[in-house]
C-alpha cells in the first residue's frame, strides 16, 4: 500500500503544487518540497528497518501491492520493491528535495506549473522503480517524459524548443521498440501457456527460441540504451542536459538516466537472459566507448553544464560495462556508480545553474578567478569535481573499482581500456576546475558566494558521497538481494578471503627481558 | 600491544586539524599557526613514542594490525580501513610527521603574509594526515586512497596560487601524469585480486610467494603494472616530467611534498611489496635501468639549472633514481635508508632555497644570486651541510652512509656488476659537483642583491635541526664489521624479512667506502675548479655552439617535454579540437533532426504537421498560458492529467 501511496503522493502533491500558486509565489516550492520530504520520510521509516529482514527465495520484495487493473489483458496494478528499487526510490525522492532547492531562485515564472510538471515527472519515475507489469511499467515510462519534455521547452534556455524535441523523438523511438517487444513478449507467452498477461513474474519464466529472444531483447535494450545513454545513442542528452533549467538537468541526469540501467538489471537482462550473454560483449564494447568518447567531448567543451553532460555519458558508460560484465562485483560496481553519480553530477549541474545565475554565462572562457569570489561555491564545486574523476574516498570510486575489478575477471582487454577513462575524467574535472575557478578574474565578477541553504545541501551531498565512499556496506547490503536474483555470467567469483587469514596477522614479539 | 589500538590517531590529527582548516570561517593567522603546530607536533611525538614502544621489543619481525572497519565486504572481496604497523610503516611515519613538524614550523614564517593561509595550512595538514594513511594501509585499496589523496593535495599545492594560469598548468600536469601510472596501479589491483583473491598487502605476499614461482609471467605482469603506479608518483623515467614544474608550488610544498615525502611514496610502495618483485627479477632489471637512466638523467641535468629550486628538483629525480637502483638490485633496505637521510637533507636544502627566496624578493635565479655567505651565515652553514651530506662527502655527512650501501649492493647483487657501479660513482661525481655549484655560486663571489628580511627562528631552527639529522643519522646505517648488518638495516630486516642478502666481505666495503668518498671529493674539487677557481674557463666553454647546445638539452631535462609534446599532446589535442562537435551527433543531426524540423518546417499547413506542430503548439500555448493561468488550454491539459491520475487511482482502488 505504500508503494501505491507514495506514487499518489507525489501526484497530489504535483496538483496541490499547482494550485497552490495563488496563495503565494513561495507556496509552490514549499509544498513540493514537503510533498518530497514527506515522501521520503515514509518510505525510509517503512523500509529501512526491514532492509535486512528480506528471505530472497520465498519473496524477493519487501513492499508489494498488486490488484487486477485490465483483466481482459492480464493487466495488473502490480507494484513491487526490492532493495534495489529501494534504493532508486530513494535517490529520487532525495533529488526531488535538492530540484527544489536548485529551482527556488531560478524559476520566476509559471512556477506552480513548474513544480506540477516536476513533481510528476518524479511520480513516473518513481512509477518506474515500482512497476512490475510491463504494462504499466510502459505507463510510466512515457509518464515521465511529457512533464520533463514541458520542463525543457517552457524554463528551458535558448535552444530549449530544439532540445526538447529532440529529447521526445530519441526517447520515443526508443519507447516505441520496448512497446513492440512487450506486446511480442506478451503474444508469445500467451501462445505457449495460453495466459494474456504482462505481470514481470509470470512472464520471467517465458522459454523463447533464441532468434526471437534476441529481438525482444533487442527492443527493451533500445529503449534502455537512449536512456542511459550508450553511445552512439546519446546525442540527445547534450543538448537536453544544457538547455533544461536547473532542476530538470538534476533529475535527467541523476534519474532518468538511471531508469535506463534499471531497466537494463530488471527487464531486459532477467526477462532474456540468454540472449543478453551473447550480447554482453556488444553492450561491454559500447560501454567502453561511451567511458573514451564522453571522456574526450568533455574535455573539448566550453560551456560549463555540456561538459557536466558529456561526463554523464562516460560515468554512465562505467555504469553499461557493468551491468553487462555478468558478474556480482560489477553489478554492484554499476548500482553503486548510479547512486553516486546522481549525486556527483545532480550537485554539479546544480552549481551551474547557481553560477548561471550569478553569472548569466555558461561559457567557461569568461569565467576563472571565481576562487577568491566566491571560496565555498568554488570549494564544493572541488570536492564533486574530484569525485567525478573518481578519488578515492568518495562514492564514485567504489562504483567504477568495482566495475573495473568485475570486468578485469571476464574482459582483460576492456577492463584495460575502461582505466584509460580514469586519465580522461582527470582531465575534463581539472579543466573545469581551471577555466572556472582558477587563473585570473579577468572579467571582475563580483558576485555573492552561496547562500545558506544551497552550502546546506551541497554539504548534505559531500556527507553522502563521503559516508557511501568511505562505508559503502549498507547499500551493498540493501541492493545485494535483488541483484543476486538477476542472472550472471562468466567466470564463478573467486574463493575470496579466508578471515581467519584476514584478522589479525601479529606476531609479536614477547616482552622485552 | 594495547597501545597500538590507539595508533589511528596519528593519521587523524592532521585530517582533523584539515576539517577546522576547512569548515572554520576565516579563522586569525595565530589559531591557524597554533592549531597547525599543535596537531603536527601532537602527531611527531605520538608517532616517536609509539615507535620507542616498539624498539624496546627488540629485533623480532613484528607487524600488527588493527582493523578499523571494514571498508566493504562482497563475495570475497574485503578490503577494510586498517593500519598495519611494522619497522617500515613506522619509519615511515617518523620521516613524514617529522619533517612534516618541522617544515610547518618553517612555513609559518614563510607563509606569513600570504592572504591564502589558512586554506595553505588546510591542504597540508590533509596531506599529511593522506601520507599517513598511504603509509599505514594494511591493503592495496587503502594504499591507493592514500596514493590519490597525496596527488590530490600535490595538485592544489603546486596550483596553490592559483592566479597565475602557469602554476595552474603545473599542477594539472602532475596530477595528469601521475593518472596514467596509477591507472596502471588499478590494473595492478585487479590483477592481484583476480589471480591471488585478496588485495591485503601482507596475505598478497603470503599468497603470491605460495603459488607463484620465480619468474611467473604473473608475477611479471603484477610488478610491472605496480612499478607503472610507482615510476608516476616517484617521477622515474618515463614520468619524472611532472617534477621539475611541481616546483611552481611554495617552497615548504617542495619541501615536504615533493622531496622528502610524498615522492618517495613508490620506493615504498616497491619496498612494502619487495617480496612479490624478488618473484619477477625481469621486473627488478627493468628498475634498475630506470633508476639508474634517470639517476645520470636527472644528475646532469641539475648541471646547468639556473633556478636554485629545479637544481634540487632535478635532484630530487635523481637521487630517487639511486633508491630505485638500490631496490632493482634486491636491497630494499638499503633504498630505505637512503630514503630517510635524503628526507633529512633534502628537506634541509629546499628550506635553505626557501631562506634565500625569503630574502631575496623570491628570487630563484642562482646567477642572481653570490655572497651571500656573510649575510645568511646560517643558511649559509645549512647549505654546506645539506649540500655535502647529498654528495655523500665521507664518514661526517649521513649521505655517505647511505649513497655506500647502495652502490656496495649495485655491485655485489647479481642484478648489477661493474658497470652499474661505475654508473653509479658517476653518479656521485655529478651530484657532489651539482650540490656544490649551488654553494659557490649563492654564498660565495660578488654580491648581487640586497638581503630585504633575514629568516627568523621558526625558519632556523627547523633548518638547524635538520641540519644535525644530516650529519647525525648516517651512523645508524654504520657496522663495525662488514659482515654484519648496520642498525638501520637489521631494523628493516625485521619489516622485509624475504630480502636477498648478499655476504659483503671487508675487502669489498672497504673499496666501496674509498671509490664513494674519492668520487664525492672529486666532484667537490672540480666545483671548486670550475666556480671559485676558474670561472672564466666556464664561460669560455659557453661560447661554443656545441656545448651551447649540450647545455639546452640538459635545461630541458633530455628534451622529454618536447617529445611528450609531439607524440601525446599534440595528437590529444587536435582529436579533442575535432570532438569538440561531437560526430556521432552531427550524424543524427544530418539524418534525423535536420530532414525532422525541415519537413515539420516546409508542411507548416500540412496534415503530418499538424500531428507534430499541433502537439508542440499545444504544448507551448499551455506553457504560456501557465504562466498567465488564464486561457482555456492549460486547464483543458490539466483536466487530461487529472483525468488519468483519477482513472489510475480510480482502477486501482476499485479492482
Amino acid at each position: 500500500m505504500i508503494l501505491v501511496s507514495l506514487i499518489a503522493l507525489l501526484m497530489l502533491g504535483g496538483l496541490m503544487a499547482w494550485g497552490s500558486e495563488r496563495a503565494g509565489s513561495h507556496w509552490p516550492r514549499w509544498v513540493t518540497l514537503g510533498t518530497a520530504f514527506v515522501g521520503l520520510c515514509a518510505i525510509g521509516f517503512d523500509t529501512i528497518p526491514h532492509l535486512g529482514q528480506v528471505d530472497p527465495p520465498s519473496n524477493p520484495w519487501l513492499r508489494e501491492y498488486s490488484v487486477p487493473w485490465i483483466p481482459r489483458f492480464g493487466i495488473g496494478l502490480h507494484l513491487a520493491m526490492d532493495g534495489l528499487s529501494f534504493l532508486l526510490i530513494a535517490l529520487t525522492l532525495l533529488l526531488g528535495i535538492v530540484a527544489v532547492i536548485a529551482s527556488w531562485t531560478e524559476i520566476t515564472t509559471g512556477i506552480g506549473f513548474f513544480h506540477f510538471n516536476l513533481l510528476w515527472v518524479l511520480a513516473g519515475i518513481a512509477g518506474v522503480f515500482l512497476a512490475m507489469d510491463l504494462f504499466l511499467f510502459f505507463v510510466f515510462w512515457e509518464l515521465m517524459l511529457v512533464p520533463m519534455y514541458l520542463m525543457i521547452s517552457i524554463w528551458g534556455h535558448e535552444r530549449r524548443s530544439y532540445a526538447a524535441t529532440k529529447f521526445f523523438l530519441f526517447t520515443q523511438a526508443g519507447g516505441l521498440l520496448m512497446l513492440i517487444s512487450i506486446l511480442a513478449l506478451s503474444i508469445v507467452h500467451y501462445r505457449q501457456t495460453g495466459v494474456t498477461t504482462f505481470d514481470y513474474s509470470l512472464l520471467l519464466g517465458t522459454s523463447l527460441p533464441p532468434q526471437t529472444e534476441l529481438w525482444l531483447m533487442l527492443g527493451f535494450f533500445a529503449a534502455f540504451a537512449v536512456k542511459l545513454p550508450m553511445v552512439p545513442l546519446h546525442p540527445w542528452l547534450p543538448d537536453a542536459h544544457t538547455e533544461a533549467p536547473t532542476g530538470g538537468s538534476i533529475i535527467l541526469a541523476g534519474l532518468l538516466l538511471k531508469t535506463g540501467a534499471y531497466g537494463l538489471l530488471r527487464f531486459a537482462i532477467p526477462l532474456f537472459p540468454n540472449a543478453s550473454e551473447t550480447f554482453a560483449v556488444v553492450a561491454m564494447t559500447l560501454g567502453v566507448v561511451g567511458i573514451l568518447y564522453g571522456a574526450l567531448l568533455a574535455f573539448a567543451q566550453t560551456d560549463f553544464k555540456r561538459l557536466v553532460a558529456y561526463s554523464s555519458v562516460a560515468h554512465l558508460g562505467f555504469v553499461l560495462l557493468g551491468i553487462y560484465a555478468g558478474n556480482l562485483h560489477a553489478r554492484q560496481g554499476a548500482i553503486m556508480a548510479m547512486i553516486a553519480h546522481g549525486l556527483s553530477t545532480g550537485a554539479l549541474f546544480m552549481i551551474a545553474g547557481l553560477l548561471q545565475e550569478r553569472l548569466h554565462t555558461r561559457d567557461m572562457n569568461r569565467m576563472g578567478g571565481l576562487w577568491p569570489v566566491m571560496p565555498k561555491l568554488s570549494g564544493v564545486t572541488l570536492v564533486f569535481s574530484m569525485a567525478s574523476l573518481g578519488i578515492p574516498g568518495l562514492a564514485n570510486f567504489i562504483g567504477e573499482f568495482l566495475v573495473l575489478l568485475g570486468t578485469y575477471r571476464v574482459n582483460i582487454l576492456l577492463a584495460v581500456l575502461a582505466t584509460i577513462g580514469v586519465v580522461g575524467a582527470a582531465l575534463y574535472s581539472l579543466i573545469l576546475i581551471q577555466r572556472a575557478f582558477h587563473g585570473e578574474n579577468t572579467e571582475g565578477w563580483k558576485v555573492p558566494d552561496l547562500g545558506g541553504t544551497q552550502f546546506a545541501t551541497l554539504g548534505a551531498m559531500i556527507l553522502f558521497s563521503l559516508a557511501l565512499g568511505l562505508y559503502p556496506q549498507p547499500l551493498l547490503n540493501a541492493a545485494q538481494p535483488g541483484v543476486a536474483r538477476i542472472q550472471t555470467w562468466g567466470d564463478p567469483p573467486t574463493t575470496g578471503e579466508k578471515p581467519a587469514e584476514a584478522s589479525d596477522t601479529t606476531t609479536s614479539a614477547p616482552p622485552g627481558p | 600491544m594495547i597501545m597500538l589500538d590507539w595508533f589511528w590517531i596519528i593519521p587523524a590529527l592532521p585530517l582533523a586539524g584539515f576539517l577546522v582548516l576547512t569548515l572554520a570561517p576565516s579563522l586569525s593567522r595565530a589559531t591557524v599557526s597554533g592549531m597547525t603546530l599543535a596537531t603536527s607536533t601532537l602527531a611527531a611525538v605520538l608517532s616517536a613514542s609509539f615507535a620507542v614502544a616498539l624498539l624496546q621489543q627488540g629485533f623480532h619481525p613484528f607487524g600488527h594490525t588493527r582493523i578499523l572497519w571494514t571498508w566493504m565486504d562482497l563475495e570475497g572481496f574485503t578490503p577494510r580501513i586498517a593500519l598495519y604497523v611494522d619497522a617500515l610503516s613506522m619509519t615511515m611515519v617518523l620521516i613524514i610527521t617529522g619533517v612534516g613538524v618541522l617544515v610547518q614550523l618553517y612555513a609559518i614564517e614563510y607563509m606569513s603574509d600570504d592572504p591564502d593561509y589558512q586554506r595553505f595550512f588546510a591542504y597540508m595538514n590533509l596531506f599529511v594526515g593522506a601520507m599517513l594513511m598511504l603509509v599505514l594501509a594494511d591493503n592495496f585499496l587503502l594504499l591507493f586512497l592514500g596514493w590519490e589523496s597525496v596527488g590530490l593535495c600535490s595538485y592544489l599545492l603546486i596550483g596553490f596560487w592559483y592566479r597565475d594560469s602557469l602554476n595552474g598548468l603545473a599542477a594539472r600536469k602532475a596530477f595528469i601524469v601521475n593518472r596514467i601510472g596509477d591507472a596502471a596501479m588499478i590494473v595492478g589491483l585487479c590483477l592481484v585480486f583476480t589471480e591471488l583473491g585478496t588485495l591485503d598487502i601482507q596475505a598478497t605476499l603470503r599468497r603470491a610467494g605460495a603459488e607463484w614461482t620465480i619468474g611467473d609471467p604473473m608475477a611479471v605482469a603484477a610488478t610491472v603494472l605496480l612499478l607503472g603506479g610507482a615510476v608516476g608518483k616517484s617521477a622515474q623515467i618515463p614520468l619524472q616530467v611532472w617534477l621539475p614544474d611541481a616546483m611552481a608550488g611554495p617552497t615548504p610544498v617542495s619541501a615536504l611534498i615533493h622531496s622528502a615525502t610524498m615522492v618517495t611514496a613508490g620506493v615504498y610502495l616497491i619496498a612494502r611489496t619487495h617480496a612479490l618483485f624478488a618473484l619477477a627479477p625481469a621486473t627488478q632489471a627493468v628498475i634498475v635501468v630506470i633508476g639508474t637512466t634517470t639517476m645520470l638523467l636527472a644528475a646532469s641535468s641539475a648541471l646547468v639549472q639556473r633556478d636554485i629550486k629545479r637544481v634540487f628538483a632535478y635532484s630530487t629525480i635523481s637521487q630517487l633514481g639511486y633508491m630505485f637502483m638500490a631496490l632493482g638490485v634486491g636491497a630494499a633496505g638499503a633504498a630505505i635508508f637512503h630514503l630517510f637521510t635524503h628526507a633529512c637533507f633534502k628537506a634541509l636544502l629546499f628550506l635553505v632555497a626557501g631562506a634565500l627566496m625569503f630574502g631575496l624578493h623570491h628570487e630563484q635565479d642562482l646567477l642572481k644570486m653570490g655572497g651571500l655567505r656573510r649575510e645568511l651565515p646560517l643558511v649559509f652553514w645549512a647549505a654546506v651541510i645539506g649540500a655535502a651530506s647529498l654528495s655523500g662527502l665521507p664518514f661526517i655527512t649521513a649521505g655517505f652512509f647511505s649513497k655506500d650501501q647502495i652502490l656496495l649492493q649495485a655491485w655485489i647483487s647479481p642484478n648489477g656488476g661493474p658497470w652499474l657501479l661505475i654508473a653509479g660513482l658517476f653518479g656521485s661525481v655529478l651530484t657532489a659537483l651539482y650540490s656544490f655549484r649551488v654553494v659557490f655560486l649563492a654564498f660565495f663571489g660578488d654580491k648581487q642583491r640586497e638581503v630585504t628580511q633575514a629568516p627568523g627562528w621558526r625558519m632556523t631552527v627547523p633548518m638547524g635541526i635538520l641540519a644535525a639529522l644530516s650529519l647525525g643519522v648516517g651512523w645508524l646505517g654504520w657496522s663495525a664489521k662488514a659482515e654484519e648488518p648496520s642498525w638501520f638495516l637489521r631494523l628493516m630486516d625485521t619489516a622485509m624479512p624475504v630480502h636477498q642478502p648478499y655476504p659483503v666481505t671487508e675487502a669489498q666495503a672497504g673499496t666501496i667506502a674509498f671509490l664513494a668518498s674519492a668520487a664525492a671529493l672529486l666532484g667537490v674539487g672540480w666545483a671548486y675548479l670550475a666556480y671559485m677557481h676558474r670561472p672564466a674557463v666556464l664561460d669560455a666553454m659557453g661560447q661554443s655552439e656545441a656545448v651551447r647546445m649540450i647545455r639546452q638539452f640538459l635545461l630541458r631535462g633530455w628534451a622529454f617535454n618536447r617529445i611528450y609534446r609531439w607524440t601525446v599532446q599534440l595528437p590529444f589535442r587536435v582529436l579533442a579540437r575535432a570532438a569538440k562537435v561531437d560526430i556521432v551527433d552531427q550524424g543524427y543531426e544530418r539524418v534525423i533532426m535536420h530532414p525532422f524540423l525541415r519537413i515539420a518546417d516546409l508542411n507548416r499547413d500540412d496534415v503530418l504537421d499538424r500531428v507534430y506542430r499541433g502537439l508542440t503548439r499545444l504544448v507551448e500555448q499551455s506553457a504560456i498560458a501557465a504562466r498567465r493561468l488564464q486561457t482555456g488550454h492549460v486547464r483543458w491539459y490539466a483536466t487530461v492529467l487529472v483525468a488519468g491520475a483519477l482513472g489510475l487511482a480510480g482502477f486501482a482502488v476499485l479492482a
